[in-house]
């Protein structure tokens, strides 16, 4: 509050969403050293916004949350919420809740009990907790658990307790680490279809971090894209799922991602082949196309434009849902979906050679 | 005694000192380096005007003849080339509590004749046992004795703080013994398991004054200072010696006992602070 | 991935490795019913090895002269002596030994290890030793107890309290380890989340961290309980002994030792059956609820 406000502001890449006019939301540069690691990630987001970092594992988002929280303290950078200067505010007096991975619910209380713990923590007397409690309960379909204990609440009740008892505080910036991950599959449906509903009504900043592309892209507004402590990519999950920038995205979302030189129609890739796009561009590009576009043939096809079309080999399968994933090097390294029936009668197995065909109406180029 | 006798008689002994338990490592050392000698000490048995000494001689002795009789067997390995004496000092009554739960010694010196009638009663002793000092109670106050204390009824001045020996033990027993004749009423802050606790919580400055041994308080040096006090004349303990009957040196016991009762002996407990028997 | 993985390559695979695991429990099931004899017999040795000494205090107990023995106001007193003492250093060594095993679990400072290891020390300090040390320490000439005394003309040696400290000091090493131990096995993420929801580090710990690690805190507790129960070197050293006020059950089983062996055993056994009543009862209602 006493410091400048834009101190540091320069080193901070300036992200495409930004409330301009107000200081409401997050403006994070969130810099933390350690060891060899090193997190440097700008993050603005807005009231109402729902932001996902998403990443692999080991990329830093799970520190970026707690940084934010306040219990990775930052070694750089600045951390502003609704203009409040956070980077010396120790995690109590954040205005910042926190929905953990596992919930870690407090074992020995109640559901009731665990979420009025922050209202009660914050000065309300035991009575009214309670009764905050209940009405966030309440709004959570969980009326009838508040006197369980967490170790008799379902996987998705668990989780809806600790998103109730992350919301009883009523915090300025809303934390979601990996919310979905402890549930089964089926749980997970139902629960991110709730969820996504619950933070649609929520109206401050909510950063979730997800190494699942669908529930990122399902609960968030905005995707920003962490790799080895670095924003990659940032922007709505639309747009990365069709331009992806690193093969990280393209595998996440389904992708065959390559760069290249454009001229015109033809792209030059960087792989070695050429490929010919629905797009005309120039200069340096990617061009994306998903797996389901690729056609596969025992034998050279006759009757196909030669232009995409490429000798392979079959480096290895596998199931994916009702489909089955060719992995394939070879001219262009690339990956194929293909039925099961069909496979079976192209006689698929590692080492197999293929010819593998996309159309360029399937294909997709953007600029780098 | 024939060694069939003897061998059977050190089973059963050694049977006894494993169920001793603490003593139980004493009496491994003690029975491997005797194991030697058993033939020597059985055949000086038919031969006693051998003057030849020799093997290991085990004394267990009252805590307070530490220093006396540590110098006493340094003279006896002198006079005795190839002896060894051991000792084992302690409170009286938990020697004697040893000596009847079967560990080996070949020599009692206890400070009390109540402790020493443990192990008679036992049958334990061979002979009646010789009183060789005796000991006499004294005050040891702080350092320039800074409550001038004079005598056992100074100890009952309000606000001092006296520690006496608990009764079960015999410095304990004589003091009581010396309150009673003197009609006197006493009540300490404490009463210690021993006479060395009781002479450390002077030393420490945490009591003004103990009733303890003359030989403690000499012992202790500038630590403490001794004032006699005149009711002590009631309360000598006497400090018995015998040999004992499960001996295994049954000669040097004879001479160790000697050399305490003699001039000698005399001189260097006198030395320490005892009186003459 | 060199081989196929399709789904019929798969299935047997899976079908394969069903069986055998299968095998493999009911092999550790059959291991469970029978326990195997190198662990038996030396539980058993270990067994008879606690148990066989006081199966010999009660075999050699003066059942006879028992009923006079314990009717004597002595023993009750000494008794009862013991037992507030006992519980009051638990006591001592909950209020400030809890915090300082929470400061060993949880805070990282220079020299921890060290610390750590100091705060264990009592444990092979010969309690005769520890006693001398309090004396040196808090006893009237010690370093802290002469400005207590200057001040406050407070002395502990030859108190009652004096008996509860030194049985602390004896004691409270037993509970600091066995609540730093829970501590560390503890999440100390749970503490983290409290922190989230606005809770102090102090309430965090009250309110979080205190009740998960409930169990720790009770064995800790009993076990220093029970170690001060029978504490004899430090407090006889410290404290001295005086009947009413400074001399507990050990104290009195000691000297009793000196003259009258069997008056020891009886004594003892008093000792032990309120002890292992405590204990027992205890155990039912805390120990099991963790």
């Amino acid at each position: 509050m006493t410091e400048p406000r834009h101190a540091s502001d320069a080193s901070a890449a300036t992200p495409d969403v930004r409330a301009d006019t107000s200081d409401a939301g997050l403006d994070a540069h969130l810099v933390v050293e350690r060891g060899t690691f090193r997190l440097d990630v700008a993050l603005r987001v807005a009231p109402g916004e729902v932001v996902a970092l998403l990443g692999p594992n080991g990329a830093g988002k799970t520190t970026a949350l707690r940084a934010l929280a306040g219990l990775t303290p930052l070694t750089g950078g600045r951390l502003r919420l609704d203009g409040t200067a956070l980077e010396r505010t120790p995690p109590e007096s954040r205005p910042v809740g926190v929905v953990f991975q596992d919930y870690l619910l407090f074992p020995h209380l109640t559901a009731l009990d665990n979420v009025a713990f922050g209202p009660r923590c914050q000065g309300a007397s035991k009575a009214e907790a309670r009764a905050q409690a209940a009405e966030w309960l309440g709004r959570l379909g969980l009326a009838e658990h508040v006197g369980a204990k967490p170790r008799r609440l379902s996987g998705g009740q668990a989780q809806r307790v600790a998103l109730a008892r992350a919301l009883a505080t009523r915090p300025r910036l809303l934390l979601l680490d990996e919310p979905l991950a402890a549930l089964d599959a089926r749980t997970r449906l139902e629960v991110r279809a709730q969820l996504r509903r619950h933070l649609a009504e929520f109206e401050a900043v909510a950063v979730l971090v997800t190494h699942d592309p669908l529930d990122a892209m399902v609960l968030a507004d905005r995707l920003v894209v962490v790799e080895d402590g670095r924003v990659v990519q940032e922007g709505a999950p639309s747009d990365i799922a069709r331009r992806p920038r690193t093969d990280y995205i393209a595998q996440l979302v389904g992708l065959n991602l390559y760069r290249g030189e454009a001229d015109g129609h033809a792209v030059q890739l960087d792989a070695g082949p050429s490929i010919t796009t629905t797009e005309a561009l120039r200069g340096p590009v990617f061009v994306a196309f998903p797996p389901s576009s690729v056609t596969l043939y025992r034998e050279r096809p006759t009757g196909v434009s030669a232009r995409n079309l490429w000798a392979c080999e079959v480096a290895g399968l596998e199931t994916h849902g009702d489909q089955i994933r060719a992995d394939l090097t070879g001219e262009l390294p690339l990956a194929a979906d293909l039925t099961t029936v069909a496979a079976a009668e192209l006689d698929l197995h590692p080492g197999a050679a293929v010819w593998a065909a996309v159309k360029a109406t399937q294909t997709h180029a953007y600029p780098v | 005694m024939t060694r069939t006798e003897r061998r059977t008689r050190r089973t059963r002994r050694t049977l006894q000192v494993a169920g001793a338990g603490a003593a139980a490592l004493l009496a491994l050392s003690a029975c491997s380096s005797s194991d030697g000698d058993a033939s020597d000490s059985s055949s000086s048995k038919s031969d006693s005007s051998a003057d030849k000494l020799s093997g290991t001689v085990t004394v267990f002795a009252a805590a307070s003849l530490k220093e006396s009789f540590t110098t006493l067997g340094e003279q006896f390995e002198k006079e005795h080339p190839g002896t060894k004496v051991t000792f084992s000092f302690g409170g009286s009554d938990s020697l004697a509590a040893s000596i009847t739960g079967g560990a080996p010694a070949d020599v009692f010196a206890s400070a009390s004749p109540k402790t020493m009638k443990i192990v008679t009663d036992a049958g334990d002793a061979s002979g009646t046992p010789a009183t060789f000092v005796r000991n006499e109670l004294e005050i040891a106050t702080l350092p320039g004795n800074p409550d001038k204390i004079a005598s056992l009824k100074d100890l009952t001045k309000s606000g001092l703080k006296v520690v006496l020996c608990d009764k079960e033990v015999p410095c304990g027993a004589a003091a009581q013994k010396a309150l009673d004749a003197s009609k006197l009423k006493l009540t300490p802050v404490s009463y210690e398991q021993d006479v060395k606790a009781a002479l450390t919580k002077v030393e420490l400055k945490e009591a003004d004054a103990a009733v303890v041994y003359k030989t403690d308080v000499r012992a202790a040096g500038d630590k403490v200072e001794g004032v006699e006090f005149p009711e002590s004349d009631d309360a000598v303990n006497d400090y018995p010696i015998a040999a004992l009957k499960a001996a295994q040196n049954t000669e040097g016991a004879k001479a160790f006992i000697a050399l305490v009762q003699s001039a000698e002996g005399q001189q260097v407990l006198t030395g320490a602070g005892f009186l003459k028997p | 991935m060199t081989f196929p993985v399709d789904k019929s390559g798969a299935a047997p695979d899976t079908l394969r490795g069903g069986p055998r695991r299968r095998r493999v429990r009911t092999g550790e099931g059959a291991g469970g019913r029978g326990v195997p004899l190198p662990l038996l017999v030396p539980a058993l040795l270990g067994l008879a090895f606690l148990i066989v000494p006081l199966i010999a205090l009660l075999v050699r107990a003066p059942w006879r002269s028992l009923p006079d023995l314990l009717t004597s106001a002595e023993v009750w007193q000494a008794l009862r002596l013991s037992l507030v003492c006992a519980t009051a250093a638990t006591a001592v060594s909950l209020v400030i030994g809890v915090p300082l095993a929470w400061l060993l679990a949880r805070v990282e400072f220079p020299g921890r290890g060290l610390v750590r290891a100091l705060v264990t020390l009592p444990l092979v300090l010969p309690p005769v030793v520890g006693g001398v040390a309090l004396l040196m320490a808090l006893g009237r000439n010690g370093i802290v107890g002469k400005w207590l005394d200057s001040s406050f003309g407070v002395t502990l040696p030859f108190t009652t309290t004096g008996v509860v400290i030194a049985e602390a000091f004896v004691a409270m090493p037993f509970l600091v380890i066995s609540v730093e131990g829970t501590l560390r096995a503890a999440d100390p993420r749970y503490e983290e989340a409290a922190a989230t929801l606005g809770a102090s580090r102090f309430t965090a710990f009250r309110r979080v961290t205190l009740p998960l690690i409930a169990p720790g805190i009770a064995a800790g507790a009993v076990l220093a309980w029970a170690r001060a129960l029978g504490e004899f070197g430090a407090t006889i050293t410290f404290a001295g002994n005086f009947p009413g006020r400074t001399q507990t059950m050990p104290l009195a089983v000691y000297l009793a030792l000196q003259s009258d062996p069997e008056a020891a055993i009886a004594l003892s056994l008093v000792l032990l059956a309120v002890s292992v009543a405590v204990l027992a009862g205890l155990r039912d209602r805390w120990m099991t609820a963790g």
